[in-house]
């Protein structure tokens, strides 16, 4: 690919690749998934925690209300395990809890190859065809104060500019799609990793760099959250700056 | 012929989708999970079959430190033989009364020598002891301390036979479950008589149960009644994980 931008592009838009309109396709019906029954999953046990072990006989960090299973406290017949008296408690249930992480978790492994494959092809084809360089990544001259609080203004007032139908994307946009290309979807990716008992017991750096199991859980969480939040963004952007248009774009490439 | 090509991208795509898709229908010979024609469940097979063929051989999960150790909550049974069950076990009430004297863990199947086990005869057999996180598939993970005879040295003593792939295990509260050899013969899986120093009790799984430490805590099924040592993939029917909507493979 050549170092200068093509002379198609700086005329007008060059409309999406096959690959990129592809793979964005691909995530975002496996995105949906995920989240969907990551929340499903989430339910059985709407609890955070840091560090390696958290459960209901332990503090928590943040209890969500979310499910009936929300401060249940059917806990009985508590036994301490040792003689001293902050000894940690044996505690048997008693409370019959929402569970259906049967087909919850089934499904988010089915959607996360979804997400990992595509993820990762796509990620190496933006590499070697310069995608990121010309269109994602911010360029050095953009990040000056003064464009960021132009950009950053004129999305307040939702003074958002019409489709392009390509990638010629704005310094908010670049920014918003860089952190979620880059680090959200990485990092909720590799925080699924570090839950796995088989993967941590190969590579325990996995789970040792977020804190444990349950610090991995917890950024898979608020990271999951910020990408939710991304594509509320997203959608009210493409929905402001021409629904009709973006989506042939994206679906069917050029729409001039 | 316009062009030749010794080996195109998309060629060199279906052929490798044609031999994984291979790999996957040997599962109609046993050797994996059944699926079912459940798309859920293909899934499942997929996640097992790259572990196994990605990760390298058994690695030891993680061990603490005795000051690790965690509040502990016991889930499901948590007591087989308790009156106030819809099904109490009665042979488990009885075992539980005489302090588990009479309690034997039977070892049947593709085993020279099959039999049954004592708590006095495991006891006797080399022990392991190990400080493990267990994770359970809801969400909460606790930390305990677990000593028991790992169970490779059970399957050594029965003589398992060369054509074992898979050991599947019963249990008092009325599950079945297996893992393949690959979980049997690690060194952390173990058959667990203590806990935290003392006896196992009765809301954990007494007198022994399984430690799988590779994988889910429902893989570490309590209250053990009886062992299989199997050369074909069983789903152990309506007591089985599969026919209950889980997955089998819980390495994840």
């Amino acid at each position: 690919m050549a170092e200068s931008p093509q002379p198609q592009e700086q005329r007008g838009p060059a409309g999406h690749t096959r690959w990129v309109r592809i793979s964005h396709w691909i995530v975002s019906v496996s995105f949906l998934t995920l989240a969907f029954s990551g929340f499903v999953i989430l339910m059985a046990h709407p609890r955070l925690y840091w560090g390696e072990a958290g459960n209901n006989l332990t503090p928590a960090l943040l209890e969500l209300p979310i499910s009936r299973n929300h401060q249940h406290g059917g806990w009985e017949e508590r036994a301490p395990f040792f003689q001293d008296a902050a000894s940690p408690i044996s505690a048997n249930r008693t409370y019959g809890i929402f569970n259906q992480n049967g087909w919850g978790r089934s499904l988010h492994f089915l959607a996360a190859w979804f997400l990992v494959v595509p993820g990762a092809v796509y990620l190496l084809a933006g590499l070697f065809t310069g995608h990121f360089r010309r269109h994602l990544v911010p360029r050095a001259g953009e990040l000056t104060p003064r464009l960021i609080a132009q950009d950053l203004r004129s999305h307040l007032r939702l003074q958002i500019r019409s489709a392009t139908g390509g990638p010629h994307y704005g310094l908010m946009q670049k920014c918003a799609y860089s952190g979620v290309v880059f680090l959200a979807l990485p990092l909720a990716v590799v925080t699924g990793l570090a839950m796995s008992p088989t993967i941590t017991a190969a590579y325990p750096l996995l789970s040792g760099i977020f804190g444990g199991f349950q610090s991995a859980r917890t950024i898979h969480f608020f990271a999951s959250a910020v990408l939710v939040l991304f594509l509320l963004v997203h959608v009210v952007m493409i929905i402001k700056s021409g629904f009709r248009r973006q989506m042939r774009a994206m679906t069917f490439g050029k729409t001039t | 012929m316009k062009t030749i090509q010794l080996l195109t991208r998309r060629k060199a795509l279906i052929a490798g989708l044609t031999s994984a898709g291979g790999l996957l229908l040997t599962g109609c010979s046993k050797k994996l999970p059944p699926t079912y024609g459940n798309i859920l469940r293909m899934g499942d097979t997929l996640t097992y079959a790259a572990h196994r063929a990605l990760l390298p051989g058994q690695s030891l999960a993680r061990e603490y430190s005795h000051k690790d150790i965690t509040s502990f909550p016991a889930i499901g049974t948590t007591n087989p033989g308790d009156p106030k069950r819809p099904r109490p076990n009665e042979t488990y009430r009885h075992l539980h009364s005489g302090a588990f004297a009479d309690w034997r863990l039977s070892i049947e199947g593709l085993v020279t020598r099959p039999g049954s086990y004592s708590l006095v005869d495991l006891k006797r057999l080399p022990s392991r002891t190990q400080i493990t996180r267990h994770t359970c598939e809801e969400g909460w993970s606790a930390i305990g301390e677990w000593t028991g005879v790992p169970l490779s040295r059970v399957l050594d003593a029965a003589g398992m036979l060369p054509t074992a792939r898979f050991v599947s295990y019963y249990s008092y509260d009325d599950w079945v479950d297996s893992i393949d050899l690959f979980d049997a013969l690690h060194p952390q899986t173990l058959l667990a008589y203590g806990m935290n120093g003392r006896d196992l009790p009765i809301p954990h799984g007494a007198p022994v149960r399984l430690r799988v430490e590779t994988q889910l805590g429902y893989k570490s099924m309590k209250y053990l009644q009886r062992i299989v040592v199997r050369n074909e993939f069983d789903d152990g029917g309506d007591k089985g994980s599969i026919q209950n909507g889980w997955s089998w493979y819980a390495g994840i």
